[in-house]
């Protein structure tokens, strides 16, 4: 027993020792990224990849404050507890000056709760959670991505502008899927008094039985269908809903969905016509967004993700707050990354101070089929400061303590 | 009323998809006893072979099929290596060691698959004819569903004539009625179970294949098939294949109406299902009661106290863990209270599982369930941490002597599957329930008391607690409730006749191990700042059995050696490398081929070789 402790201990030890022999002062900037890279490759091995790529560029101009960027990751492993305990590695071991990451909106919260307990800049990338930085919100915590209701309100204004009357919804059951249909039905219904509500399915995450689901809602007879399935969900869904002749002559409106991490999946069976949000890659053809998928293919000799997006996103904001705070003093970098503005491939983003939100935007279009693959068409870029609820209701949302 | 028809037929699609799953594993249950936790892998590697085959054969009818009887083929190939190469060396070894070593599989394939195909989910293209189209009642219904409806009871019917009609069929029943008998008469027994893997593993690979057209190879299918296909055989009955037909079609039919009725608790309605079947009857609907192994009725070695030097060694670890704030720096502080967390959790399972002979695979359920407690005490009521502390294992020691009412009449593998059955549906609360639970956003904010706040302070109380809590159970074990429970363990028979209450005994083990347990629970919680349902999933609860069987389960050491070893690995493993699951899992299945008996258990037979006989 003591000989596997000390061996623990000792092994341990030595991987840490970089840490323990590192200088201060011209040393690179360190950020410390936690990620499901097991439990979500999907998403988040692009997103890396990108990361990788800012941090090159970041450091090719020169770094930061003279000092050169360094990126650590860890992995996750899809779990909020391991989440917290690599943070306490990152932020004692290895001594990084910023903590980022996160994919699923748990891991978030909880690297959130661990900032604001002690005292360290968390930067969230991808999750989605409203809470991150309203009801939970916390004065460390800032979120580069848009927010489910960012996502939502979009889609309840395309939405209001089209005939349908009856509505139903198909959700995963979880907190993502369930504050999604909150927002639409509320921000639909308060556009749209004529429309109803006449059903909703709610499948377990990553279990769908879609044929059940299908025929569920083929039972409500419905005009408009909201869809949250993502992922494996998603694929089994749109081909029971294709064989099935559910999307016939009705409306979706679909989150995420334009996304290719699944859109392209779903092959020459992309549905033709939902509107959606998501990314439309290397269709975009502004010199900032140019140069970036260029550089990513000439790289990584594929095409960027919208995780690839939020990936280079976030060390660019990263960058660019640490430079506004001329510091990597915690509290000096909170104040100069409140209203950080910085560039993004999709354009130029800040964090407000008011809730430490990004404004990264959303692309919202149709999907449409190119040869055998889905792809977005008609779609067009909303500045995510024009989807967030006034000033005054973000107020009442986020904590006093918070700011 | 004109859905009903459709959505009966889409329930027997269902049906069908599950039996294909479920059939393998009931076999290679009812011959060789394995619960084959990899059997989920197998059909997802049957998904992923078969997109690699399928994609690259013409689109047509009688191409798919035999793209689908090759990836069948494939798989089962793989089911012979993993039998020869894994399974084979640990028959020998304790019932449940050879799951462990199957978990170590899952593992194993989850990088492999990885590495082998990417990220992304592989969708197969469907050609025209997978995505026709019959009219019922008024609605479309998929042709494939209904070639799936009628491959369902094809296999059920070619199984039971090779299994009826031919030689080996009688020796396989004849196996899994009594397979010392059937050694005992001649029958080469390796090449019985290794056919019999492989047909197993190549029904999981004919599922996967055939799952295509409806879904994607992707790299989730292993956890969740897992799950689904353990609900069908227990219910149906272990080992039972017109059992596993039954629960099929119950579950499947069920399920497409639950939707209809009941849409949000569809995941809970299953397991529900499951837990009704197995209150009502313990074997399930067709199982036969187990006729005990013989191996099982050796009584297990009586464990004993441990000898001077063990305890000196054991003296020496606690001296050092005690001044270990003074030595390592603040990350390993964490590392080692979550070690003491590991311990509580380990030595609890092992309480119900080594003396009280009640294996659990779902023993996060109570961990979970403490920590619940504490953060919902802490959220809605605002009570201090001492409090939450006490609170946690009153609240699981109360849950687990609820559950215990129903479950105690079993035993074996059904009384696992029951309290798996549990934990899924604790952990399909806590996701699901967001307006108390905060579903997987999780309860935030749980942190220990100012007083409390240093994580040297919180280090040594949770080391004092942990030890605390192990030694008290270790006196359980010596005082005449252990010898009592571990007679009942041994010989429920005799236990009886000499007039133990076996079923009060039970009782108390789990109310013990879940109180216990749920302390660990609460200070995981209060250590990490908050409660999520990632406490209760499943790959958790296996966390606590790979503990105590790596540990061993015959020495009171063995689970407390096992925590040590399982957190140091598994953190120095995720820092290290992307493939830990990869290294982790063949780490895993060496140590199990390398000490049946576990780690303490391989150093205790080394330490008394040349001392006693």
């Amino acid at each position: 027993m003591e000989v596997t402790r000390r061996l623990v201990l000792g092994a341990s030890g030595a991987l840490a020792m970089p840490g323990l022999l590192r200088a201060q002062g011209t040393a690179p900037i360190r950020i410390g990224e936690i990620n499901s890279y097991t439990a979500q490759p999907a998403f988040t091995l692009p997103y890396r990849n990108a990361m990788q790529l800012a941090v090159e560029e970041t450091n090719a101009r020169g770094g930061v404050l003279g000092r050169a960027l360094e990126l650590i990751t860890r992995d996750d492993a899809g779990r909020p507890q391991d989440a917290v305990r690599l943070a306490g590695e990152l932020v004692n071991d290895l001594k990084v000056d910023v903590l980022a990451g996160a994919y699923l909106s748990n891991v978030g919260l909880a690297l959130g709760e661990y900032a604001t307990q002690n005292k360290r800049l968390y930067i969230a990338g991808e999750p989605l959670t409203d809470a991150m930085v309203w009801e939970r919100g916390n004065r460390y915590t800032f979120r580069l991505r848009p927010s489910t209701y960012m996502q939502a309100s979009i889609l309840a204004e395309e939405a209001s502008k089209l005939p349908a009357k009856r509505w139903v919804t198909v959700s995963p059951n979880y907190e993502f899927g369930q504050s999604a249909v909150k927002w639409f039905r509320q921000l639909l219904s308060a556009r749209r008094p004529d429309v109803q509500f006449v059903g909703e399915q709610w499948p377990a995450l990553g279990r769908v039985d879609a044929g059940a689901t299908v025929q569920a809602l083929e039972g409500m007879r419905p005009d408009g269908i909201l869809n949250v399935l993502f992922g494996t969900d998603l694929t089994n869904f749109v081909r029971q809903g294709n064989t099935r002749g559910l999307f016939e002559r009705r409306t979706v409106v679909s989150l995420l969905t334009g996304e290719p991490e699944y859109l392209d999946p779903l092959g020459d069976e992309a549905p033709e016509g939902w509107i959606v949000t998501g990314y439309p890659g290397e269709a975009i053809d502004t010199p900032a967004h140019k140069a970036f998928a260029g550089a990513y293919r000439a790289k990584f000799n594929a095409k960027p993700m919208c995780g690839s997006l939020v990936g280079y996103s976030l060390i660019n904001s990263i960058a660019a707050g640490i430079a506004k705070a001329g510091s990597v003093e915690v509290e000096k970098m909170v104040e100069g990354f409140r209203g950080a503005r910085f560039d993004t491939p999709a354009g130029s983003a800040e964090y407000r101070a008011i809730d430490q939100q990004g404004t990264l935007g959303v692309y919202v279009g149709k999907t449409a089929l190119r040869g055998n693959a889905g792809v977005m068409t008609d779609w067009r870029y909303i500045d995510g400061k024009d989807l967030l609820p006034s000033d005054e209701v973000v107020r009442g949302l986020r904590p006093a303590g918070a700011n | 009323m004109s859905s009903i028809l459709p959505q009966l037929l889409t329930g027997l699609a269902t049906a069908s998809s599950l039996f294909l799953i479920s059939a393998g594993l009931t076999i290679i249950f009812g011959v060789s006893r394995i619960v084959n936790f990899s059997h989920g892998s197998l059909m997802m590697l049957g998904a992923y072979i078969g997109w690699s085959i399928l994609t690259r054969l013409p689109r047509e009818p009688e191409w798919f099929a035999l793209g689908v009887l090759a990836t069948a083929l494939a798989t089962a190939i793989i089911g012979v290596v993993l039998e020869m190469a894994v399974l084979r060396r640990v028959y020998r070894s304790p019932e449940l060691f050879q799951l462990l070593a199957t978990f170590g599989v899952v593992l194993i394939i989850q990088d492999v698959t990885l590495l082998l195909w990417g990220p992304t989910e592989l969708p197969l293209p469907r050609p025209r004819w997978l995505r026709g189209f019959v009219e019922v009642a008024g609605s479309r219904f998929p042709l494939y569903d209904l070639v799936l409806i009628a491959i369902g009871p094809l296999v059920l019917g070619l199984l039971w004539l090779a299994l009826n009609r031919t030689r080996w069929g009688t020796l396989v029943r004849a196996a899994t009625l009594d397979r010392e008998m059937v050694a005992a008469l001649g029958v080469d027994q390796r090449r019985l179970f290794t056919s019999v893997f492989a047909l197993g593993a190549g029904l999981a690979g004919l599922g996967g294949a055939l799952s295509l057209p409806n879904a994607s190879a992707n790299l989730g299918i292993d956890l969740s098939v897992i799950a689904d296909a353990f609900v069908v055989v227990v219910v149906g009955g272990l080992g039972s294949l017109p059992g596993a037909f039954l629960a099929s079609v119950l579950i499947g039919v069920l399920q497409a109406f639950g939707i209809v009725l009941v849409p949000k608790i569809t995941l809970v309605l299953v397991f529900l299902v499951m837990a009704v079947v197995l209150v009502f009857r313990p074997n399930g609907l067709l199982g036969r009661p187990q006729t005990e192994a013989r191996e099982a009725t050796v009584a297990a070695p009586v464990v004993r106290p441990a000898p001077p030097a063990l305890r000196l060694l054991g003296a020496v670890t606690l001296a050092l863990a005690v001044a270990a704030p003074f030595i390592v720096g603040g990350y390993y502080l964490t590392v080692l209270t979550d070690a003491c967390v590991a311990i509580l959790f380990a030595t609890s399972l092992h309480f119900m599982m080594g003396p009280g002979g009640m294996a659990s695979f779902g023993h996060a359920a109570w961990f979970g369930i403490g920590a619940y407690a504490a953060g919902l005490l802490l959220h809605w009521a605002g009570a201090p941490m001492p409090l939450g502390l006490l609170a946690a294992p009153v609240a699981a020691g109360l849950v687990s002597g609820l559950f215990g009412l129903f479950v105690v009449r079993l035993s074996g593998v059904y009384l696992a599957m029951l309290t798996l059955a549990f934990a899924q549906i604790a952990w399909a609360v806590s996701f699901q329930w967001v307006e108390v639970t905060g579903g997987d956003n999780g309860l935030l904010g749980v942190w220990p008391p100012d007083w409390a706040r240093d994580p040297r302070l919180y280090y040594w109380m949770a080391l004092a607690l942990s030890v605390g809590v192990a030694l008290l159970l270790r006196r359980a074990l010596y005082a005449p409730y252990g010898y009592a429970l571990r007679a009942a363990r041994d010989s429920t028979p005799r236990a009886r006749a000499i007039g133990l209450d076996v079923e009060g005994l039970r009782m108390v083990a789990l109310v013990i191990a879940g109180a216990a347990c749920g302390l660990g629970g609460a200070i995981f919680a209060y250590g990490k700042g908050g409660v999520f349902p990632t406490y209760i999933s499943i790959p958790h609860s296996v966390e606590a059995l790979l503990m105590v069987l790596l540990g061993g389960l015959q020495t009171v050491a063995g689970p407390i050696v096992g925590a040590l070893v399982y957190t140091g690995l598994a953190d120095i493993l995720v820092r290290s490398t992307d493939l830990w699951r990869l290294v982790l899992g063949a780490v895993i299945v060496v140590l199990v081929v390398a000490f049946p008996e576990g780690i303490a258990g391989a150093v205790r037979r080394l330490w008394l070789r040349g001392r006693e006989a």
